[in-house]
């Protein structure tokens, strides 16, 4: 009984590095590739830290952020982040969403630092955009307009 | 119910491959109520996307709820030709995937 | 510079001289002719674009959704069920002409032999319901991705409404035109204050819609939707909007209204499904 008990406690990691040990699960799959708690953070620096493991970033204006000044329609907001930079990764982070951050992209070896997407703001916010080149965080910000429409509502 | 589909345009712009790709998804961010029963439409969204070239991963996306329905993508990458297959991929929350394949014109 | 909204006295003094005109000919020449000339640098096949004709903003957002537009999912859709067999083993080729390609200018037109307006939509689940399958909803999911695809082969085809020499055609089209000039709802406005007299001027954030070359970019997939709607769905939410009760999709009030717009957007190239906000 006692020794169940034990088990039960210790499973999350218990069982799992079983498993990983008998060959049964390769180590890449066991480990969530997706960034949880940073999708779950509710402000830009706790995104930011959980994601790419800080949060301080240098202004840059290499990165150029295409969005419209006012978004015709909050639910799909057309954005393309470009950098001449040899970029390692970039983030779109949205200050005013209920969960800053909206989606990051790995970018291989011989991938451009271009991006390009659709996204949901629910009202007039920043849009971010952080560029992790050369081990360092760069970022670019653009504030973008979300009304409520008068037609549509 | 829209079937899984991921639409891919691939196409070479001098040396560099350019991609776009329009999925077909929900992408449900569980805030919404649905209206007639009073309760929370569950979560329903594509955790991530990604492309391969001759077995290498060129971009791997990570999604939040905050990419917009039937969501579209496009990157860029070097190293690539004319005739060279790229594969697209997204698995989702609920544990659903697709792929698709297209050639680089 | 915030252009307001302008509603002026009983029947609009800007959009009366539109309503008063004596033929659908004349009409066509003056609805056509106040638009070329409120907005000038507007060829007039771009009025297919509608307010991205005359809204450079949000053009730009426009086009870059164009890029890749989420109605082509609805289009392969649309194409798929285009091409299953009833059970009757019959499809829908069967019931249109030219095999149900390109052939959406075929509607809106005045059916002589059932005396009313016949729509796309309408003959779409006419060809269902004569082969024994059911009819689908009127306003979204697989009548308006069937129709989208339909529009689709019919791009690039220039709008040609015909009135027939028949009283009741001419009734449909005056009902129509009528329903259009008409003020209604709690805001008492007319579709024509807003999309005549207001064409291009801000309603909050909207910026309003031309009616020229309306109906040409149906059915639609708007954002606010996040699907394909048609045009009757539009209608109807737009009726909502000045808070009034929208009439039934494929109603007559609604298919007289459609064969109006249509008419009035003859000469303007058919550019469906489009996307809008």
């Amino acid at each position: 009984m006692k020794r169940r008990t034990f088990l039960k406690g210790t499973v999350a990691s218990g069982m799992l590095g079983v498993a990983a040990s008998a060959g049964l699960l390769a180590p890449r799959m066991v480990l969530a590739a997706w960034p949880e708690a940073a999708f779950n953070a509710k402000s830009i620096d706790d995104a930011l830290s959980s994601l790419l493991g800080g949060s301080s970033t240098a202004e840059s204006s290499d990165i150029n952020i295409k969005a419209p000044d006012i978004a015709e329609n909050g639910a799909v907001v057309p954005i393309t982040i470009s950098t001449g930079m040899a970029a390692e990764s970039i983030s779109i982070l949205i200050e005013k969403n209920p969960s800053p951050l909206a989606c990051t992209y790995a970018l291989g070896g011989s991938t451009l630092g271009f991006v390009s997407t659709r996204v949901k703001m629910g009202k007039t916010s920043d849009l971010i955009a952080v560029v992790k080149s050369g081990g360092k965080l760069h970022s670019a910000k653009k504030t973008v307009k979300v009304t409520i429409g008068g037609c549509g509502g | 119910m829209a079937k899984k589909n991921i639409r891919i345009r691939a196409k070479m712009k001098d040396d560099v491959a350019e991609v776009k790709a329009l999925m077909s998804h929900p992408m449900e961010t569980g805030l919404r109520t649905n209206k007639k029963t009073g309760k929370k439409i569950p979560a329903h969204f594509i955790k991530e996307v990604v492309c391969e070239h001759k077995g290498n991963k060129v971009m791997v996306a990570s999604w939040g709820v905050a990419v917009s329905k039937n969501p579209y993508l496009s990157f860029k990458f070097k190293g690539a030709a004319k005739g060279d297959t790229i594969k697209v991929s997204w698995d989702d929350n609920k544990g659903e995937s697709a792929t698709a394949e297209a050639t680089i014109g | 510079m915030k252009k307001l909204l302008l509603i002026t006295a009983a029947f609009s003094a800007l959009s009366a001289p539109l309503f008063s005109q004596a033929s659908p000919v004349d009409d066509l020449k003056a609805f056509r002719g106040y638009f070329l000339e409120r907005f000038p640098n507007v060829p007039l096949e771009e009025f297919a674009n509608g307010v991205y004709a005359v809204n450079p903003a949000q053009r730009e957002q426009w086009e870059a959704i164009e890029e890749f537009p989420p109605y082509e999912i609805a289009i392969e859709e649309g194409e798929e069920m285009f091409n299953t067999p009833f059970k009757n083993g019959k499809t829908y080729a069967s019931c249109f002409r030219n095999g149900g390609i390109g052939i959406k200018g075929d509607y809106p037109y005045f059916d002589e032999a059932k005396g009313q307006v016949e729509t796309l939509e309408s003959a779409i689940n006419e060809c269902r319901t004569k082969n024994g399958e059911k009819p689908l909803g009127w306003k979204k999911g697989k009548i308006a991705s069937i129709s989208a695809y339909m529009a689709y082969t019919t791009r690039g085809q220039i709008i040609d409404v015909k009135i027939p020499h028949d009283q009741r055609a001419m009734d449909a089209y005056e009902k129509g035109k009528h329903f259009f000039y008409a003020r209604r709802g709690q805001l008492n406005m007319a579709c024509a204050h807003c999309h005549v007299d207001n064409a291009g001027n801000r309603i909050r954030a909207n910026t309003l819609s031309p009616a020229l070359g309306h109906p040409s970019h149906f059915p639609v997939y708007r954002s606010k939707w996040g699907e394909l709607g048609t045009l009757h769905r539009r209608f109807g939410g737009c009726n909502k909007q000045v808070r009034a009760l929208p009439f039934k999709a494929q109603s007559e009030e609604y298919r007289d209204l459609e064969y109006f717009l249509t008419y009035m957007s003859n000469g303007i190239p058919w550019n469906g499904p489009g996307a809008r906000e």
